[in-house]
């Protein structure tokens, strides 16, 4: 059974008296372990998608399964727990909590999980080591550079052991360098096992990936497996 | 649950230290109004236990009768009046009572001398039971005795405030003062009582109840106060009611008439007081009140203006998984934190103005806050926070997560 599967998702908004399509008729499934790029220009629909498949945003009509739940049916309070436990977010901006250190932003999903505070210590210095960050935990986010605010978010999406990773554009704030590592990172995590999905606009990152989706006006344009990347990473 | 609410309790605290200057302007409000509750209060219950104190010390279970003239009659020239005999009907026929005592008060001027010093006090005429009564304990030599009162003895026992306005010894006893013309021997000094509301209670010169009458000469129909103490176990209504019915009965009093005469407890002039202080305390306390609303209201822009700031924080906490309830719960416990922190400041200020004043007047008792106001104090400033925090709370929890996280 497929991780997410989409059964003629779509996404309607009203502005004013026009309706606009941002997903019009989507269907797709997702396995687990599989590291997929939503590629395509602005107002493609690839956000939304991001969004929806993110259960920050329902779709107006069409069905979602995550792991074999049906999306629709839950309330505001389901969706959140649904995000806490199966979902680990990288933003383009990074998101963090500009008041709490690197530690403390890591450690914050596992408060909405009712873990202790040594239990939650233990487990978000567990993921800032995977990110590379174990020296720098007690510094805000003000006093990190780009590529290690964006490895506190990883840390952060990784610390709750999500079903999948959804990262928005993760590394469009980020110099070239810096790039290279976090998709590094990303390959190492998709090596250990971990489904991700990405949003880019960039190919070289797409290039990254498995399977490369590209959208237009909220449909699936072209969907296919990247040979290249896999031969690179295996 | 309890577990949430360590958690927003930290992040709440965090946030408050964060705004240091914000978070004290936003609660100065609250500091103010709690402030000014405390002071007033501490105050007006210190001066209340006071007074309270003063009265327990007259005698809770006496009773103090006397004879009372509308206006309307002083106008025509009728007088109601309490006579001996009326003493001696009650002592003889009236239950309840541990002891009775007369008073004549001197009725020309109340002059003293010892020496070349001259005083004007409170002159009385009344009988060993005179002490029992009113609780009048002696520093040195004795009280009035029933020999002095049968004997007609000229001897006088005197308050300490006398003493010091006539230059007494220390120890007065044996020497003579002239009252009003005729030479008094003394033979006691009674301990200092003290002042109620700044009348002296020690500058009154005691003599035996019959030589005050042969002193006031052939007045026939003296007009005497009359003091009782009760027995223990008496309830207070019911020798009242004795007392009213034998003292109409012997004034031939029809049942239209109204009482010609007054019996009054200690404690109803207690509690008019009482009942004063607590009127003060209400109104002032009202009016103060209105600043700690006023200071909720300030809260509540605060908050207003924080969740509106930190909407995208919020955002962020949805999309990782925070609930309704754990944003509903850091936002209200950082209202309740911030109002209770001014109540605990404004206490300390009020107590410390409380203290201020009433040290500052002199004669005025000493502060005091009751339990019960601090209760009260910290009580309100919490509800307030509550209330005042709910709004903005809910605001923060109802945010739509994907619009929180686009809030630039």
């Amino acid at each position: 059974m497929a991780l997410i599967e989409l059964n003629g998702v779509t996404k309607y908004y009203e502005m004013g008296d026009q309706v606009v399509k941002a997903l019009d008729g989507i269907d797709i499934d997702i396995l687990e372990n599989d590291y997929l790029a939503f590629i395509g220009s602005s107002g493609s629909g690839k956000s939304t998608m991001l969004n929806i498949l993110g259960c920050l945003d329902k779709p107006s009509s069409g069905q979602y399964h995550l792991n074999g739940k049906n999306v629709e049916s839950l309330d505001a309070n389901e969706l959140s727990e649904i995000r806490n436990l199966e979902i680990g977010f990288i933003f383009q901006s990074f998101n963090l909590l500009p008041r709490a250190t690197a530690l403390g932003n890591v450690m914050q999903p596992l408060v909405y999980r009712g873990i202790g505070h040594s239990k939650r210590k233990e487990m978000a210095m567990e993921s800032l080591q995977r990110v590379g960050l174990g020296d720098r935990t007690d510094h805000l986010p003000n006093q990190l550079s780009g590529g290690q605010r964006q490895r506190v978010a990883i840390a952060r999406a990784l610390v709750t052991h999500p079903s999948i990773l959804l990262a928005d554009e993760p590394t469009g704030n980020l110099d070239s360098q810096t790039t290279i590592e976090i998709m590094q990172l990303f390959d190492e995590l998709h090596a250990e096992g971990h489904t991700l999905i990405v949003v880019t606009h960039e190919d070289e990152i797409a290039q990254h990936c498995h399977r490369v989706v590209e959208m237009k006006d909220g449909r699936v344009f072209n969907d296919s497996t990247n040979n290249s990347s896999a031969a690179v990473t295996s | 649950m309890f577990f949430s609410l360590m958690e927003s309790s930290r992040s709440a605290f965090a946030s408050i230290i964060a705004h240091g200057l914000r978070s004290f302007l936003t609660t100065l409000g609250i500091v103010i109004g709690v402030a000014s509750v405390i002071a007033v209060i501490s105050v007006t219950q210190g001066m209340s236990s006071f007074i309270g104190d003063t009265f327990a010390s007259l005698g809770s279970n006496s009773l103090t009768i006397q004879s009372y003239t509308p206006f309307e009659d002083q106008m025509k020239g009728i007088r109601a009046r309490l006579t001996p005999e009326d003493m001696e009907l009650i002592e003889r026929r009236a239950e309840g009572i541990a002891s009775i005592t007369p008073m004549i008060y001197a009725n020309r001027a109340s002059q003293i001398k010892f020496g070349s010093q001259t005083a004007f006090s409170q002159i009385l005429g009344t009988t060993y039971a005179f002490q029992d009564v009113r609780q009048y304990y002696m520093s040195v030599g004795r009280f009035i005795a029933q020999s002095d009162n049968l004997t007609r003895r000229r001897v006088v026992v005197i308050g300490d405030k006398v003493r010091e306005n006539l230059n007494l010894p220390d120890n007065p006893i044996n020497e003579y003062v002239d009252v009003g013309g005729e030479w008094f021997k003394i033979i006691g000094l009674m301990e200092g009582k003290g002042e109620i509301m700044g009348q002296s209670q020690d500058d009154i010169v005691l003599m035996p109840y019959n030589t005050m009458r042969s002193l006031q000469g052939n007045q026939a129909r003296t007009d005497i106060q009359i003091q009782l103490s009760l027995s223990e176990n008496a309830v207070v209504e019911n020798v009242t009611q004795q007392l009213t019915t034998l003292l109409r009965n012997a004034h031939d009093l029809d049942t239209d008439e109204d009482d010609d005469f007054q019996i009054q407890t200690a404690e109803q002039l207690m509690e008019t007081f009482d009942t004063v202080i607590n009127m003060v305390t209400i109104v002032i306390g009202g009016i103060v009140s209105i600043s700690l609303l006023v200071g909720g209201i300030g809260i509540m822009n605060i908050m207003l203006v924080s969740v509106t700031e930190r909407t995208r924080e919020i955002g962020i906490c949805k999309a990782i998984g925070a609930k309704r309830h754990h944003i509903l719960m850091q936002f209200l416990i950082e209202a309740l934190l911030l109002s209770l922190l001014g109540g605990l400041i404004g206490l300390a200020i009020g107590y410390g103005l409380g203290t201020l004043i009433s040290s500052s007047i002199p004669g005025f008792p000493p502060a005091s806050i009751p339990l019960w106001s601090v209760a009260l104090a910290l009580g309100f400033s919490g509800f307030v926070g509550v209330l005042f925090g709910i709004l903005p709370a809910a605001k923060a929890a109802n945010l739509d997560p994907i619009d929180a996280l686009r809030y630039e």
